[in-house]
């Protein structure tokens, strides 16, 4: 099924008897069963207003034009989402997708400022707005944003837009091991150098975006090398190629994936038992890791990891009270049960 | 204020229930009775309406805090949670059948982590005093509303709170990673995590804005970020509010992003020089503007900001040269809302509008101010549309907080048209709780009340609050056994 508009979507959705698979490009998604509810028919940017640094979209604008028309104005997302060829705006909200630059801009969920979105009984419902700030209700743009799919279809999203920086320079540091990597990491963002983005490559390789006007780079770059001299000579590169690189991992990865949100304080002991080709981000608290698939990570308090390639595994399990939230929202927002199998 | 009828059976029960908190707590004085201690408790900061309630409860940990909701969801009791009881919003104002929850008590911190950049705190600490917990070692907790000095962290949370530097830095809900909910049956429950991720939902999402109806956050882990190397504001002076508007929407538009910009128009500035004698400029409306960095990288940033600024007919362009001169700068703004006090009784808004449509906001403003005859000052956080218009009234004048309150809801309703919402900071709370309508449609409501059904089926956690009370008559009726339908 493919609705041309969202009152379209609403009729088939209170139509629909058996399971539906709300999808957009479908780059996204995880296996599960169910009639495909595709919503790229409710394309198109319906508002952007630079100055005011907000766009409004249908779910299934592709994200390569929100891109294309945010870059013509100077603008970004911030979050810095992958970009996989045929993803739309609806799904990067509906999975939260968010890449490097989460670090010091948010993810995905930070930058959404509305959302309208179709339950699982045909209401529609709008929640937040088009402005920076309001506490105006609940924040339902947080629920809905990664919810999968899960409590609604999302129609519509409004995003928090940012200027491209003018600038933007690596600094590289070649050589440290684990430990050092994350002592250099934690250096550089306990100082006042307003770093954009931290991770290692996969070939090794500690990498430090700074972004900004020229002059205030220059002087960081400088000010962040100095710091980091303890580890190294840190080499400054023009440009952030590499962290299209930590962006794309999931995207380039082979064989079974884990995606490991932990502590950066934790990172070095997971390193540590780490079996196959990896990468860290966001200043050590994500950690990708390619794995065989018998192979699962061993946990430290808070942290959490999930098998997105491969067969689906999250850990450690929801606690009693999450899982009974969770079951009470799914069941609030889609009693039926027809958004099935995508959590 | 209209507020629901208090339940008579629960007041006869007043004694008995509060024997058996005592008995739940190491310290039996943690449960306030007396009407002359209560008294305290009966307003917020939105001090215009008032009424003490059954019993204040100020327990000390987590586990104490679940043992009393776990009995005053046995005994069928309204719960009010109230950090430091400074919402503009009425969002801790109590019924006299309603057991306060208190933060007062619960002020510790429970870990600084500078390697992860995380600090974890009890509830009740307050907002500046995370920041001086972590200072020495060259951090700080960015959110900052201007009561920071006596508005605890759970009164945050629980209005997602914003400040003048959220432009940068963002507000409440962008700077919790993690926290600490006791739901109304008394079950514990942590939310977030690393990167504020939990597993699956956005929980912490949603509980953070909530106006304390889903649950009490007892503890939070929060967001630090290290100290930047400088700051430096600039003041500049406009010929009118219209044109200081649209210099914002300039500076934003040429990807310069200040720490902050803040907006004064002519009868705010004047209340300030009586108040505090700032030294601002003869002028229609002034705009503050703040950067941050090292001393290069103000100066970067300043040059900028003074080419845009001098395209807008600017009278001024005053830049501070010291520390003296950045505090003289920002005491008038700081000063506003004390200085506006001096001369009136008014009324603060709090709605938001889109940046682009700040110059017409302020033009209609003005409009509706002169039809109903009533005096408006603007001091506002110009960079995220988040405006601030005061009302200015007489209390002892009759019919005059009617007519202020009437105006009020009037320039809610415009924000709302020109694409912005009733409140950016300060929450619905009993305040803006029956314009609701305005803003979101029935199903809209009905979205978000059936979130509140989940976390609270029996809706006795902050229940008056935030939606129209005609809307939530049913769901709170329910809980006396009335008829629900």
């Amino acid at each position: 099924m493919r609705p041309d508009s969202e009152d379209d979507l609403a009729a088939m959705i209170r139509a629909a008897s058996g399971p539906l698979r709300v999808t957009g490009g479908g780059t996204r998604s995880r296996p599960a069963a169910g009639e495909v509810l595709d919503l790229r028919g409710l394309a198109g940017i319906t508002l952007y207003e630079p100055e005011a640094l907000t766009l409004i979209a249908r779910a299934g604008t592709p994200l390569a034009e929100v891109e294309a028309a945010l870059a013509a104005e100077g603008q970004m997302l911030a979050f810095e989402p992958d970009p996989r060829p045929g993803s739309t705006i609806g799904g990067v909200a509906a999975t939260n997708a968010s890449g490097p630059r989460r670090l010091s801009a948010g993810a995905c969920r930070d930058a959404m400022l509305g959302v309208r979105f179709v339950t699982g009984t045909g209401e529609i419902v709008r929640n937040g707005g088009r402005v920076m700030k309001n506490v105006t209700g609940y924040d339902l743009v947080k629920l809905l944003a990664g919810s999968r799919g899960t409590l609604g279809a999302i129609t519509e999203v409004a995003l928090k837009t940012a200027p491209i920086p003018p600038v933007r320079v690596t600094l590289r540091l070649d050589g440290l091991d684990d430990a050092r990597t994350m002592a250099a990491m934690m250096a550089a963002l306990s100082g006042p150098y307003d770093v954009t983005g931290a991770g290692r490559l996969p070939e090794g390789g500690v990498v430090l975006r700074l972004e900004g006007l020229p002059g205030s780079v220059e002087s960081r770059a400088k000010a962040l090398s100095a710091a980091l001299k303890p580890y190294g000579h840190a080499e400054i590169v023009q440009g952030d190629a590499d962290f299209a690189t930590l962006r794309d991992f999931a995207m380039a990865a082979q064989g079974p994936l884990w995606r490991i949100v932990l502590r950066p304080s934790q990172a070095e002991a997971m390193l540590a038992q780490l079996p196959g080709r990896h990468a860290v981000d966001w200043g050590g608290a994500l950690i990708w890791a390619e794995a065989p698939p018998d192979w699962h990570p061993a946990l430290r308090p808070g942290a959490r990891a999930s098998r997105v390639i491969g067969a689906p595994a999250m850990l450690p399990e929801p606690d009693a009270v999450t899982a009974r939230l969770t079951a009470g929202l799914r069941a609030k927002f889609d009693p039926r049960g027809i958004f099935g199998g995508q959590a | 204020m209209q507020m629901p009828a208090p339940d008579a059976g629960v007041i006869a029960r007043r004694d008995a229930i509060a024997a058996r908190l005592s008995a739940a707590l190491a310290d039996p004085a943690a449960v306030i009775t007396d009407p002359t201690e209560t008294r305290a408790y009966e307003c917020d900061a939105l001090s215009a309406y008032r009424c003490p309630p059954l019993m204040v409860v100020l327990p000390s940990t987590t586990r104490e805090v679940s043992a009393v909701l776990r009995i005053c969801h046995e005994e069928n009791v309204p719960v009010v949670p109230r950090g430091a009881g400074t919402s503009l919003a009425g969002g801790s104002m109590p019924t006299s059948d309603a057991v306060i929850i208190g933060l007062a008590r619960m002020n510790a911190i429970l870990e600084i982590s500078a390697e992860d950049r995380l600090v974890r705190v009890q509830t009740g600490r307050t907002n500046l005093s995370v920041t001086g917990a972590v200072e020495g070692q060259g951090f700080f907790y960015a959110p900052d509303p201007s009561s920071q000095l006596a508005c605890a962290i759970g009164g945050n949370i629980a209005m997602n709170s914003g400040g003048a530097h959220c432009l940068k830095y963002g507000v409440t809900t962008n700077n919790l990673l993690g926290a600490t909910v006791v739901l109304m049956d008394g079950s514990v429950v942590e939310l977030g995590g690393p990167m504020g991720e939990g597993a699956g939902l956005d929980l912490l999402g949603v509980i953070c804005g909530s106006e304390g109806q889903l649950g009490i956050v007892t503890e939070a882990t929060l967001r630090i970020l290290p100290k930047p190397a400088g700051a430096r504001p600039v003041l500049v002076a406009f010929d009118s509010p219209v044109t200081a508007g649209a210099c914002v929407a300039a500076i934003i538009r040429s990807g310069i992003l200040p720490v902050a910009i803040e907006f004064m128009d002519r009868p705010c500035i004047a209340a300030t020089e009586d108040f505090c004698g700032a030294g601002y400029p003869d002028c229609e409306a002034l705009l503050i503007i703040e950067v941050e960095g090292t001393a290069p990288e103000i100066e970067e940033q300043l040059t900028l900001i003074r080419e845009i600024a001098e395209g807008f007919a600017l009278l001024e362009f005053r830049e501070s040269g010291s520390d003296e001169e950045s505090r003289r700068i920002w005491l008038g703004r700081k000063s506003a809302f004390g200085a506006m006090g001096v001369i009136s009784d008014y009324m603060c808004l709090d709605g938001t509008v889109p940046v682009s449509r700040l110059p017409d906001t302020l033009a209609g403003i003005g409009d509706l101010a002169a039809k109903a005859g009533l005096r408006v000052a603007n001091v506002f956080h110009a960079g995220d549309g988040n405006m601030h218009p005061l009302i200015l009234y007489d209390a002892n004048k009759p019919g005059d907080l009617e007519r202020c309150e009437a105006l009020g809801a009037e320039i809610l309703r415009l924000c709302v048209e020109v694409g912005g919402c009733l409140t950016g900071e300060h929450g619905v709370g009993v305040e803006k709780r029956e314009l609701m309508g305005s803003q979101y449609a029935p199903a809209d409501l009905e979205a978000q009340m059936a979130v509140k059904d989940v976390f609270d089926p029996g809706w006795l956690l902050n229940a008056a609050k935030v939606f129209p009370l005609a809307v939530s008559e049913a769901r709170r009726g329910a809980r006396r056994g009335q008829d629900a339908a």
